[in-house]
């Protein structure tokens, strides 16, 4: 009897486990509201962000993850700033001139800009930074495509920097935002000093990144700091995050999709596009794919709001090329683009000998849950015309050599994140590119891409890559699926938080309301 | 007296757990409320209801199909993994016991050096190399499983082979191959069942595991763990899809244990 008791007690755990989970999201959920509507706005005010990881290195020249950058950017300045459009503002340099042969880039230092220390920020510091990330100062170049395409640097007076180019680049501008440091100073990793709106204030490893209102700012204008200390929390599990944002830990995290329904009442959901195009590549240099009928049948079979709908919860926006909406100056919005069409799409499978079907493999990577369910609905949506997909999971390693690095797939979905220049993204379709994984390759599509690099008229410049991303659409290069939104949850008590074109928590944007 | 009907409740228990979930089994193949890969995209997070018992997950499939298809890859990977592991292990374990000496050295480290390996990271290891599937997957846990079923059959060779009847046996003239098959084999049985009911039930559970990783079963196929593993996105807003199969792993797991436990108590000499 004892023994048949201890059964029943087991067995009642596990199931109170399971739906303990349940419970307790639930009744966190009703306690939470509370606690930030009664902290009173005492002075110093201070809120919590959630970091999505580790920072690699706070030196700026030093860092690649852009979560670090996302919040060094505060710290940091280049001699260009953007905006929520993805335009380039003054920042450091008050204006710049571009030469006539495009060739020599020269920025007029805005006077009265201090670093953290006290010191002042002049066209030495410029020059020291982009020598040193260029290897122009007798070092190892930091920034192999700076030390390509730069030159010399030149300071003929205090506030005024001279870049001068070895060639055209009409992308250059994108470099004017690159973090300007202090010349000589060497103890960014630990210590940075910049001269942001924010002051570096602590960084303890696995747990914190704190920064501090720096009150003397003056580099952008209409920038102010008005919360006086923000910390970042570093927290890489959705699931903690969610708890510590109903406990009131959390000010503001990056949440996925598919909470956001969870969220939506408590917190002030911001979302947009984040210049990310979740793409279903094809290889343009395998059986059957390489016939662009085959390609193009697997785009009128593909509904890419079901997608949108079922994986991300709607929260997407619908991308026809390889541009998200957010490079709002470059994005073709008049692309002339495939609806959903079965009859067509079997009728171009007959044509190119594949009445019948074929087998399609789709390697996936497995670290990505989002690329995996939109595997599954494509290969629901293809069963329709006949192609039989068979989904394979690769680690990620796996996928980074054998995929994008061997070209060894049929076909695979991944997303891309891009940059401030639109070349960054479609320049992966040039023939000449090393990461051109997609195998495509056309005559037509290469010279669209060297006109755009090298013209530094801005119109002009759009309308070439416009033209790209049409021509990728005619010949079916891959099928563009979504810009996925990104999602921040926001306490009641903070307002003003917006989405940049590259991911940037602007701290000036925010206030701490009552 | 109290004691004893113990122990065969636990067997009781287990067995009971596992007839339920084996008509389960047996019944999937037969029928299936759904076709549990096709997806009802306007029908998603369905909540449990008459259409649908166990509701629908995020792709609008059923649940219960989905959980009832499952058994059969809960099943036929501890299976195959408790197959590939007993005839291995049970072989290298004979010969090792039997023989003793070098032959037994030599197959006991090999074995030692396998078991250094923690069984999930052997079975990464070897889905990385020779890729992702249910049968690939199967033998991944197999093979990790020899070294379990090699001890048990090794000690009790070594146990048996010295006592009196062996030795009688052997007198009359009966040859290494017949005292192994027909004079010790017969007497391991029991703490053999036992470890095949172990085994299995780590198996289910390994497999769990490597399908929450994404490297067992490849999708759509359902397999519990991927199921939970889908289902841990949704822990905040729709509960119930990491509930279920949640609770099957559990009940399968706990169905093998106890029905191990009660085969050791029913069987083993000492507790008698």
């Amino acid at each position: 009897m004892i023994r048949l008791k201890k059964l029943a007690v087991v067995l009642l755990a596990a199931v109170l486990t399971f739906s303990g989970c349940a419970g307790a999201g639930a009744s966190a959920g009703t306690s939470a509201s509370a606690a930030p509507a009664t902290a009173t706005p005492a002075q110093p005010t201070s809120i919590k962000i959630a970091l999505g990881s580790e920072p690699d290195n706070l030196d700026p020249m030093l860092s690649a993850a852009t979560d670090t950058s996302s919040v060094m950017m505060n710290v940091f300045e280049g001699l260009l700033g953007f905006n929520t459009k993805g335009e380039f503002i003054p920042a450091i340099a008050e204006s710049y001139t571009i030469s006539q042969d495009e060739l020599t880039y020269t920025f007029t230092i805005k006077q009265g800009i201090q670093f953290h220390d006290g010191k002042s920020c002049t066209a030495q510091d410029v020059k020291y930074t982009y020598d040193k990330l260029a290897g122009l100062d007798g070092g190892t170049p930091l920034n192999t495509t700076l030390s390509q395409e730069l030159e010399k640097v030149e300071c003929p007076d205090d506030y005024t920097a001279v870049l001068t180019l070895k060639n055209k680049d009409a992308g250059f501008l994108s470099k004017a935002t690159i973090s300007i440091v202090e010349k000589d100073y060497e103890q960014n990793s630990t210590q940075p000093i910049g001269t942001g709106p924010y002051k570096f204030a602590e960084y303890v490893k696995g747990q914190k990144l704190v920064l501090e209102k720096n009150d003397t700012y003056n580099t952008i204008t209409d920038r102010k700091p008005t919360i006086d200390r923000v910390e970042f929390e570093i927290m890489t599990d959705e699931n903690a995050k969610l708890m510590a944002l109903k406990s009131g830990d959390l000010d503001i995290a990056g949440v996925s999709s598919t909470n956001v329904p969870a969220l939506k009442d408590e917190f002030t959901i911001v979302q947009g596009p984040q210049n990310m195009v979740q793409v279903f590549a094809l290889n343009n240099k395998v059986k059957p794919l390489d016939d662009v009928r085959v390609r193009q049948a697997i785009c009128y079979a593909i509904d890419k709001d079901e997608i949108i709908n079922v994986v991300s919860g709607g929260n997407g926006a619908k991308v026809e090329s390889f541009l998200s909406p957010s490079m709002a100056t470059y994005y073709n919005d008049k692309l002339n683009a495939y609806t959903l069409n079965l009859d067509k799409a079997k009728e171009l499978l007959a044509d190119a000998g594949y009445a019948n079907g074929f087998d399609l493999t789709i390697k996936v990577p497995s670290n990505y849950q989002m690329h995996i369910d939109t595997a599954q609905v494509i290969k629901d949506e293809l069963a329709k015309i006949g192609i039989n997909v068979n989904i394979e999971l690769v680690e990620w390693a796996q996928w980074l050599d054998g995929v994008y690095t061997n070209r060894d797939y049929e076909a695979t979905i991944i997303g891309h994140s891009g940059k401030l220049d639109p070349q960054d993204f479609l320049n992966r379709f040039s023939s000449t590119y090393a990461k051109n994984y997609f195998n495509f390759s056309d005559a037509d599509y290469d010279a669209l891409i060297e006109k755009a690099a090298s013209t530094a008229d801005q119109a002009a410049r759009a309308d070439y890559y416009k033209q790209c991303q049409q021509l990728l659409v005619d010949k079916a290069a891959s099928v563009f699926i979504q810009d996925p939104y990104i999602n921040f949850a926001v306490a009641k008590r903070v307002e003003g938080l917006k989405i940049y074109p590259v991911t940037f928590f602007n701290l000036c944007d925010l206030t701490v309301v009552a | 007296m109290k004691n004893k009907s113990g122990k065969s409740k636990n067997l009781a228990a287990g067995a009971v757990l596992l007839g339920i979930l084996l008509l389960v089994l047996l019944v999937s193949f037969a029928y299936l409320p759904y076709d549990p890969n096709v997806m009802d995209t306007g029908a998603i997070f369905q909540p449990p209801s008459a259409a649908h018992l166990l509701g629908t997950d995020n792709f609008g499939r059923d649940i219960l199909s989905r959980v009832m298809q499952g058994s059969q890859a809960a099943f036929l990977v501890g299976a195959s993994s408790v197959g590939i592991g007993l005839t291995v292990g049970l072989l290298l374990g004979a010969v090792a016991g039997y023989a003793g000496g070098a032959v037994d050295e030599v197959i006991m480290r090999i074995i030692d050096a396998q078991m250094a390996f923690p069984g999930v990271i052997l079975a990464l290891v070897f889905i990385t190399v020779f890729g992702t599937g249910t049968l690939n997957t199967a033998i991944a846990l197999g093979i990790t499983s020899i070294p379990r079923f090699c001890r048990v059959t090794r000690a009790g060779f070594l146990q048996l082979k010295t006592m009196d009847y062996v030795k009688a046996a052997r007198s009359r003239g009966a040859g290494p191959m017949r005292l192994m098959a027909l004079h010790i084999l017969p007497n391991m049985v029991s703490p053999l069942l036992v470890t095949m009911s172990l085994g299995f039930a780590s198996a289910i559970l390994s497999e769990a595991g490597l399908s929450y990783l994404g490297l067992g079963i490849q999708p759509p196929s359902p397999s519990w763990g991927m199921m939970l593993y889908e289902a841990q996105a949704y822990l905040l807003t729709y509960p119930w899809y990491a509930v279920i199969p949640g609770c099957m792993i559990t009940l399968m797991v706990l169905g093998f244990n106890l029905l191990g436990d009660g085969l050791r108590d029913l069987t083993d000499a000492k507790a008698r």
